[in-house]
Formats: C-alpha cells, sequence, structure tokens
C-alpha cells in the first residue's frame, strides 16, 4: 500500500494537478474568507465552510477521476495486479494519496482562521467541527468518486459520472420535499450529504454524521476494491 | 518449480482454454508458441495473477496462486505483451517504485546497488534520469526488462518481448533473455517459431486454448523429416531432370520453379510422405550426368513443425 501512497503522492505534485486543485480551493476559500469575514467583519468561520461544500463537491471528481481509470486505460495497472499487493492495497494507497491532497487543499481554511486569531478572538472549536466536517464530506465523497474512476477506462467519463453525482447529492434534499410517502421522504433525507454537514457548519461534532461519512467511505472503497477483484474474473 | 494443471478460462461463451497441463523445471528456458489468439497471453495472466482461471490450477514453487497470490508473485517478475509505463516518471523513479512494490529492502545503498546491476545487465545505465516517455522503443523495452528483474525473480514471465523492436534490438532482448535463464526459470511467449528456436530449450506449443506439442524444438522437427520433399538446383533442363528422376520408383513428382540462376534450373521432386529421396536424387543426376548444385528443403523449420501439428500441412503442401 505504501508503494501505491507514494506513487500517487508524487504523479499529484509531478503533474499541474495537485497544484491547481490546491490553488483553486485556496482561491475560493479565501475569496469566501474576504467577502464574509473581512468585509463582514465577524470571526465566526460557519458560512466560509458552508460555502465550501460547493467547492468540494466539485474539485472532488477531478482529484479521483484518473486515479484507477487511466491505469486501466494505459495497461499501467498490470504492473501493479502482477506486483505482491493485495487489490485492497491499491485502492487504499490511491485513496489515502488523494485524501491527503483533499486535506491541503482545504487547509486554507485553517491558516486564515490562525491569521485571524492574531487580531480577534477565534471560536475554535467551531472552526475545529467545521473542519473535521468538511474533512469527513471529502473523505466520503473521494471514496465514491474513487469508485466511479474504478467503472471506466475514461478519465473524462469518471469526471463528468463524478459531478452528476455530486450533484444529485445536492439535489437529493429537494427531492425529498416533492417524493410523497413517508420512506422515500426518509430514504432521501437519509441520503443527503448536506443535511449531514449541515450540524458541523454550527460548530458542533456530529456523532451519527461523522458515522455517516466514514460508512459511506468504507462501503465505496469495497466496492471499487470490488471491481479490481471482478476484472480478474471476466 | 512452476506446475500447470488443468487450465481453463472462459470468457463468457468463449473457451479461450481448454485444459492447459504443463510444467516447468528451475532453470528452464521453456517457449509458448501460438498464432495470435491461440491462448499464450490468457495463460500468462493466470501464471502471473492478473487474471484467474475458471478452473485448473498454477502453482509456483509449490504454492498455489489463487491461495496464496502474494508469495507467488512475489517469485514472478512479468514482462507484459505491451509494457506500459508513468509517463510522468523517470526510469529510476519507476524502478525505485517496483522496489517498492516487489517489497524490496529500503536500504538505501542495497537497493542503488541492485538498480545498478540490473540497469548495467539491460544496458539502460545511461538512461536512469532520462522520462520514460523520451525513451525509444527498444529502450522502453530494456525498462520493462528491467523491472521484471527487481527483486531477482526465480520464474521470469515474458510475453512477446521482442514484438515491435527492430532487428538489432531483437538480438540484443534475446541474448537478455538467454542471459537471464541462467538465473531464473524463464517462461517467453511468442508466435515468431525462429525465435523460440534461438532461445527456448523447450517449446510448448498452444492452439486453440490446448497443448499440441511440448518438446525441445530439435527433437520436434526429427518427430516430422521432410526429406520426401526437396528443391534442387541442377545443370540442365527441365526436360532433361525430369527423364532423369523420372525413373525413381519414390518420386511422385516433379515441379519446375522459378529460375534462379542461368544456365541452371529448380525444381520441386516430391516422393511419398516418409521417403528418403536424397540419396536416390544424386545417383540419378549422376547418372545421367546432371551436376546437382544446391539441395534445399530437407531439413524442417519450425514452421513446418507448427503447421503438421495444427493440422494445416496438407493445405500448405496442396497451395505448393
Amino acid at each position: 500500500m505504501n508503494a501505491i501512497f507514494k506513487r500517487e503522492l508524487r504523479a499529484y505534485f509531478n503533474a499541474p494537478l495537485g497544484y491547481v486543485l490546491i490553488a483553486v480551493a485556496y482561491f475560493f476559500t479565501n475569496y469566501y474568507y474576504f467577502t464574509y469575514n473581512l468585509y463582514g467583519n465577524t470571526t465566526d468561520f460557519s458560512t466560509l465552510y458552508s460555502m465550501l461544500f460547493s467547492v468540494v463537491l466539485f474539485l472532488v471528481p477531478v482529484l479521483t477521476m484518473r486515479l484507477l481509470s487511466e491505469e486501466k486505460r494505459s495497461k499501467t495497472d498490470q504492473l501493479l495486479l502482477t506486483a505482491p499487493v493485495s487489490r485492497a492495497g491499491i485502492v487504499l494507497g490511491k485513496y489515502f494519496a488523494a485524501v491527503v491532497v483533499y486535506l491541503l487543499a482545504i487547509s486554507g481554511t485553517l491558516v486564515d482562521a490562525v491569521i485571524t486569531s492574531f487580531v480577534a478572538p477565534v471560536d475554535w472549536p467551531s472552526v475545529i467541527g467545521n473542519f473535521l466536517g468538511i474533512a469527513l464530506l471529502g473523505l466520503a465523497l473521494i471514496a465514491v468518486c474513487l469508485f466511479l474512476s474504478s467503472l471506466t477506462e475514461s478519465q473524462v467519463i469518471a469526471a463528468v459520472m463524478g459531478f452528476a453525482v455530486s450533484l444529485f447529492l445536492v439535489l437529493v434534499d429537494a427531492i425529498s420535499y416533492v417524493v410523497s410517502g413517508a420512506f422515500w421522504k426518509t430514504l432521501f433525507s437519509y441520503l443527503s450529504f448536506s443535511a449531514r454537514y449541515e450540524p458541523f457548519t454550527l460548530g458542533v461534532v456530529d456523532l451519527p454524521g461523522a458515522v455517516f461519512f466514514l460508512s459511506v467511505s468504507a462501503l465505496f472503497l469495497v466496492f471499487s476494491i470490488m471491481t479490481l477483484e471482478r476484472r480478474r474474473w471476466m | 518449480m512452476i506446475e500447470v494443471k488443468h487450465l481453463v478460462k472462459r470468457y463468457g461463451e468463449k473457451e479461450a482454454l481448454k485444459g492447459i497441463s504443463f510444467s516447468v523445471e528451475p532453470g528452464e528456458v521453456v517457449g509458448l508458441l501460438g498464432l495470435n489468439g491461440a491462448g499464450k497471453s490468457t495463460t500468462m495472466n493466470i501464471l502471473t495473477g492478473y487474471i484467474s482461471a475458471s478452473s485448473g490450477s498454477v502453482t509456483i514453487d509449490g504454492r498455489d496462486i489463487a491461495n496464496e497470490p502474494a508469495a507467488c508473485k512475489q517469485q514472478i517478475g512479468y514482462l507484459p505483451e505491451q509494457f506500459s509505463f508513468y509517463p510522468d516518471m523517470r526510469v529510476s523513479e519507476y524502478l525505485d517504485f517496483v522496489c517498492d512494490l516487489k517489497g524490496y529492502p529500503a536500504d538505501r545503498a542495497k537497493r542503488k546497488a541492485h538498480l545498478a546491476a540490473i540497469c548495467a545487465r539491460v544496458g539502460i545505465s545511461q538512461m536512469t534520469g532520462r522520462m520514460i516517455r523520451n525513451l525509444s522503443k527498444g529502450y522502453r523495452q530494456r525498462v520493462g526488462f528491467a523491472q521484471a528483474l527487481v527483486g531477482n525473480p526465480k520464474v521470469l514471465i515474458l510475453d512477446e518481448p521482442t514484438v515491435g523492436l527492430d532487428p538489432s534490438q531483437i538480438i540484443e532482448i534475446r541474448q537478455l533473455i538467454k542471459d537471464s535463464g541462467r538465473e531464473s526459470t524463464v517462461i517467453v511467449s511468442s508466435h515468431i517459431l525462429s525465435e523460440i528456436q534461438a532461445i527456448c530449450s523447450r517449446v510448448i506449443v498452444i492452439h486453440e486454448g490446448r497443448v499440441i506439442a511440448d518438446d525441445a524444438p530439435d527433437r520436434l522437427m526429427q518427430n516430422i523429416q521432410a526429406n520426401h520433399r526437396l528443391v534442387i538446383r541442377v545443370k540442365g533442363t527441365q526436360k532433361e531432370i525430369e527423364s532423369a528422376l523420372g525413373g525413381i520408383p519414390k518420386v511422385r513428382s516433379v515441379k519446375p520453379m522459378p529460375q534462379r540462376e542461368l544456365g541452371t534450373q529448380d525444381v520441386l521432386v516430391e516422393g511419398k510422405p516418409g521417403a528418403d529421396l536424397r540419396a536416390d536424387v544424386f545417383f540419378a543426376l549422376a547418372r545421367a550426368n546432371l551436376p546437382l548444385l544446391h539441395t534445399y528443403g530437407g531439413e524442417l523449420s519450425l514452421e513446418d513443425v507448427f503447421l503438421h501439428l495444427t493440422g494445416r500441412d496438407g493445405a500448405r503442401e496442396e497451395a505448393l
């Protein structure tokens, strides 16, 4: 797993992708920081984090789109799958590399909080709760998009499917208002990422939310491993 | 070292392997020979653990690849048919990554010495700082060979290692394979008969998912003699040759071939299958005072063996 993790992490920074993603995340973080915190003269970071939610939905599919699809297209997966590394090791190595880049990308919020703390008191429990929330959201989304990347040989299709799933996760709230029937309403509200994320923006470390995001991550990582395993039998 | 038993692989309805069995002893250099689509790559993919067999078993050094994949893969160096690389990596980075993948000790000095020895062996010592994407096809193939050698694997599996290379590169890669045979058990696939003949001490012929022959290349050829069919060049006319050879009871036909040398005639002499015409043809021509300048075709190429084994011999003879 370590070998794959190291290679993937290096791949993000050997090519511009890692830098571009982090730069874009920092740009939007600081844009919101400027408009809400500096211009609004407040140390409350909750608005900044809730605005980042939609940015993350678009960043993650780009972060993960090539991870498994590109290996399959270029047949570099032959080296990995014939090496003494388990399929789980391959998936987890790639997953954690993407998670590290993601954490670097969202770390701009903490930098802003530290800078703010020099001039005004910052509500740290709220900032940490918010950061934890967006980190957990990212963990789950990366797992979902990694799985999508394992389904196709095309990075573009992986990214488009990732955007579609991200948008669905945003729209799923609206669907729960529209559908009739208690079962469907409950189902769609359970599936809602934004509803799960909401308590974190209030500075609450929401245990059910955390369990939800971690479970989604684990589930989709298992799906990705199964997809690789399935290829052996096709 | 390698034991393959009753391998069957189905791709949906299609049965690519129909019960392949063979075993390979340590230090053997074995060629898998077959036409494109015969099942060579599928067999190799199963041997390396890239895909799983529908049924049957593969054991490497006594371990079943289905039950202990990591331990088996540790023993194998694999060069796939299409060697793919990460375009963003340099040769040294790539080989270092392969060391990590194969669990080679992280000790920098030991690893450096190991990689330096491999690079020197495959002739890429000068290329380690280059991006793999900028290398020529021949050098890329050598990088592929180098990654297969990482960790000194006991088994080397090379899938069509010389495809797409120019003649001098082919000779170099063949020499590398021969040299590797001194330290590892080697299985190399090819659809080029002369290649197997040049490299391997044993050939396994696969056709339509089955093993149809398994022997030393020379012995395989001995099994099928072709001295009943000779191409000869004689100083004389077609008519003179025909009348001289017509008296030999074993001769069935004497067909003219295109003339290649002024004042001579090339003919194809065919006798009954199994008959050895060489001495009779020589004496008959001598008696008629017709000098015999060349004799071709008595020795079989592996191609003849292959055509014979796959039952296409008849078709070829008809074509002649």
